[in-house]
């Protein structure tokens, strides 16, 4: 363990570890932008500069060492981080209303935390570029006068699931997010997994038919059987988000295009919303009493006519362990052994 | 999954996703990883990035080729050739783990003899693999320290399908990557709950936790907590059962949540053994093709508006919870079981699904330990087999559940279908990224159906060339049993001989052209491989 002082408070860490670990660890913030737990360190964007003995150092990328003096405040590390954020802010797209990312962006927090008033913002800001936004994935745009060139999206692509659709393209001011080949995200090798803008600080790359939820529910992903633990986000009763959790030992907070988007199904209209029993070959609404009624009544009389093995159940592969419990139960109850399921194929 | 059972006395995953990572290699073989089980594609890309060797056997240039150190494109439904081949190098050249083989397994030498001419180039004439890559391929397999076989339905789905399970465990045993972490045997199941349908007995010869039905002593238990007279005698599989139908010897169905028309081979066939059925009852979120042809449909509800459980491909059960309350009149399928029970005359009172779970820890020794309780605290991977013991992560630690392992000898057998002149060509089928299944779920998100809207057949240029075919061309496909219309897309992905579709469609539906031919010992059906002709539409 290595001791060191941030702020006149000590802290003892891990050999290795960063000021940054240090710092959060006795809970003092220090403003980041391209830093990103999940991911390696770019140290790219220098808004986390502090003074360490003196010297101005990045925390997310500097060790500690032991007796180390670490000053957050220092008015040359402010003076830096202050030059950064006003850099980025001023070909940063200000409408920030409309933006999905509105109060929960890193940008406005740290431009907050480091103090721009608004007199200074009106001064800085130039045109903001006209770049057309990336609308052709289905799921999200990408958004590119709210970039901040972090280089998020970029690592997660290539570090969380490895596809590596994105990089870095083109030189100095000009510098923007990329495809391979520059094409529409939809056109690329982009896999819509969403883990980059779930990771995105600002609204650059953002869902394009996001509602908030207003309560979340802790689940499981109904597709694969890979069984991503998941949240699904409520609002009033309809499902309208999906995300990651970020504790599950099987996708730490991971998911694929269909985990994540694809829950449209709960609350599609074509749902089946009352038992239907077929009269003269076209379905008609049966209350529950009556199709139960019916449903039993047929199964008794096939077993009674024909034996029990004259009756069959396939279960299912998509309905809970409880419910497969349940119906090869009633089946043996009925005196059969024929249920099976589609998981031979 | 019989050919697990078969040699270690258990068909489930035995390690875990998380150890993937840390694998020194991995061999997929049959499982396009990245697209069907997206999740664990990032873990083995991960593995890469961390230096682990990737070993790719598939008919198909998929995803994970692009970044692997061995790719064995083989001809469909060639796997146990290659695989002996595979075996025979690593026996040949001293690379086995004898001390393991000493310890924990059984039958070396029968096997040893059954893969004597399974020489590279022998193997190489049946898979089209040149030998060199297979030599390569069981070098570096049999070289890491822990090697992990991932495989999915392209494995199983052939008349061969236990045959290519019980070689791909020889090739596990001798090099002793069982019972260890970052290796093992690992089956990817397709749907979210497989497992747990197998778990609950949703299988004609087992009751929970796979306890035979024609055990007495088993029944004698079931009997007793169930208080009912109970069937000793086998049920019927699923392919089983439609041709019961057919025969009118099974009148009356109840399928719950599935979609038969769509996933099983031969859809024609299927549509028929339902049309002969005296009475059809199906439960489910949607008006399926299947539910069409129903004389009663229940309204069931989606995973989000329950509670309950499913145990995901590496054996770990996990809390499913009610987030909305069920649409319109639609009901839990479990209420709804129970609400017909009831009038079956069976006096059921169970409150939910917690209670439910009581039951099946009481009556399943693999699950005794798990209670909702526990699970609230996160999964738990069974065998759990009391409140304190902290699940399963690796199975056959020190121990196989059969007690040693078992190598089998396995010679390789033809897929029942051959191309020839009137069906020149090799089908196989798969999924894809942006649909699942039969796409009931997927297709209702606008966004996916952008991706992935319509079949696109996949065809070797060169082949599309002699046919004189161009991309986007409509082509009939003619199997024995079926004809379809498909679009096409030339690519290389696919060797010559052999085209590829998805079953996701209704309109295409591929298996209206498979064969429902089954594997002789799982009674898998043979989805993977049927010949067929190809004309411009
Ligand atoms: S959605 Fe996924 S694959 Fe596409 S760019 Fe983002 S991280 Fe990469
Ligand atoms: S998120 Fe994707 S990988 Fe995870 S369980 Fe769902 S479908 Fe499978």
């Amino acid at each position: 363990m290595v001791t060191l002082y941030v702020d006149d408070l000590a802290v003892s860490v891990e050999k290795g570890s960063t000021i940054l670990d240090a710092a959060r660890k006795l809970g003092i913030y220090i403003p980041t932008l391209c830093y990103h737990p999940d991911l390696t360190t770019f140290g790219g964007c220098r808004v986390c500069m502090v003074e360490a003995n003196g010297k101005l150092v990045t925390a997310c990328r500097a060790p500690v060492e032991e007796g180390m003096v670490v000053r957050t405040d220092s008015s040359a590390a402010r003076q830096v981080q202050r030059t950064v954020v006003e850099l980025t802010l001023s070909n940063h797209n200000g409408d920030c209303l409309t933006c999905v990312k509105d109060s929960r962006c890193k940008l406005q927090e740290v431009a907050n935390y480091v103090g721009i008033t608004p007199e200074r913002m009106a001064m800085l800001r130039s045109a903001v570029p006209e770049v057309e936004v990336d609308e052709s994935n289905p799921f999200f745009k990408l958004d590119r006068t709210r970039c901040i060139l972090c280089g998020i999206c970029v690592r997660t692509c290539q570090e969380i699931n490895g596809v590596a659709a994105i990089d870095f393209g083109f030189r100095g001011h000009k510098t923007t997010v990329v495809t391979i080949g520059n094409k529409g995200l939809a056109e690329s090798r982009c896999e819509s997994c969403g883990e980059c803008l779930e990771r995105c600080p600002t609204g650059a790359l953002a869902r394009k038919d996001y509602e908030q939820p207003s309560r979340e529910v802790k689940s499981v992903c109904p597709y694969c059987g890979v069984g991503c633990g998941i949240y699904l986000g409520v609002r009033g009763d309809r499902v309208v988000s999906v995300r990651g959790d970020k504790d599950s030992p099987v996708n730490s907070g991971q998911l694929c295009v269909k985990g994540r988007f694809g829950y449209h199904f709960i609350n599609h209209p074509d749902r089946l919303t009352a038992p239907l029993i077929k009269r003269d070959g076209v379905f008609v609404e049966a209350s529950w009493d009556e199709a139960l009624d019916l449903v039993a009544a047929r199964f008794l009389e096939t077993a009674k006519h024909y034996g029990p093995d004259a009756l069959a159940g396939i279960s299912s592969a998509r309905c809970t362990t409880e419910e497969n419990y349940l119906f090869q139960k009633l089946l043996r109850f009925l005196g059969t052994n024929n249920i099976d399921h589609c998981a031979r194929l | 999954m019989a050919g697990l059972a078969t040699v270690l006395g258990s068909g489930a995953m035995t390690n875990t996703i998380g150890e993937i990572e840390d694998a020194g290699a991995i061999f997929v073989i049959g499982s396009n990883t990245t697209e069907n089980h997206p999740v664990i594609g990032y873990r083995v890309r991960k593995a890469v990035r961390k230096g682990a060797k990737l070993i790719v056997a598939d008919p198909r240039r998929i995803p994970l080729t692009e970044i692997c150190d061995a790719y064995l494109p083989l001809k469909p439904g060639t796997d146990v050739a290659l695989l002996n081949a595979m075996t025979h190098v690593i026996l040949r050249e001293g690379l086995e783990d004898r001390e393991f083989i000493a310890n924990r397994t059984e039958g070396l030498e029968e096997m040893r003899r059954a893969v004597e001419k399974y020489t590279p180039e022998y193997a190489a004439a049946i898979t089209g693999v040149p030998a060199n890559d297979i030599v390569r391929a069981a070098r570096l397999y049999a070289g890491a320290d822990s090697a992990a076989i991932l495989y999915t339905m392209g494995v199983t789905q052939h008349t061969s399908g236990t045959e290519n399970v019980l070689s791909l465990a020889n090739l596990a045993l001798v090099t002793g990557n069982l019972g260890k972490p970052h290796a093992g045997l690992n089956p990817l199941r397709g749907q979210n709950n497989v497992q747990g349908a197998c778990d609950m007995g949703a299988l004609p010869v087992v009751f929970t936790g796979y306890q035979p039905v024609a055990n007495d002593e088993v029944r004698a238990k079931f009997v007793k907590a169930w208080g009912v007279e109970l069937s000793g005698v086998p049920g019927l599989t699923i392919t089983e059962m439609f041709q019961a139908a057919a025969d009118k010897k099974v009148r009356a169905m109840y399928i719950m949540g599935e979609n038969p028309i769509l996933t099983d081979p031969d859809a024609n066939h299927i549509y028929e053994c339902l049309e002969s059925l005296d009475f059809l009852v199906v439960e489910d979120i949607f008006l399926t093709e299947t539910a069409q042809v129903a004389d009663v449909v229940l309204p069931a509800a989606t995973f989000a508006e329950k509670d309950g459980t499913f145990v995901n491909t590496e054996r770990r059960v996990q809390r499913v919870r009610q987030a909305i309350k069920p649409r319109g009149q639609s009901e839990p399928d479990w209420q709804i079981i129970q609400e017909l029970a009831r009038r079956c005359g069976f006096e059921w009172q169970y409150e939910s699904s917690r209670q439910i779970m009581e039951e099946i820890s009481f009556l399943t020794p693999s699950y005794a330990g798990i209670t909702f309780e526990r699970l609230e605290a996160g999964g738990l991977q069974w065998p759990c087999p009391s409140a304190d013991h902290p699940g399963t992560p690796v199975l056959h630690v020190g121990k196989f559940s059969r007690g040693l392992g078992k190598f089998s000898a396995v010679e390789y057998r033809l897929s029942a279908e051959q191309p020839d002149e009137e069906f020149p060509f090799l089908l196989t089928t798969g999924r894809s990224l942006y649909q699942y299944h039969t796409g009931t779920m997927t297709m209702k998100t606008d966004g996916l159906n952008r991706f992935h809207e319509e079949e696109l057949m996949e065809i070797n240029p060169a082949d599309a060339k002699v046919l004189g075919l161009c991309t986007d061309d409509t082509v009939n496909v003619t199997s024995r049993r079926g004809l379809v219309r498909s679009k096409i897309k030339l690519t290389e992905r696919v060797q010559p001989g052999v085209v590829f579709m998805t079953f996701h469609f209704a309109e295409t539906a591929a298996n209206l052209l498979t064969n429902s031919e089954v594997c002789h010992i799982a009674k898998t059906p043979e989805l993977k491989v049927c010949a067929v002709r190809i004309e411009k539409a």
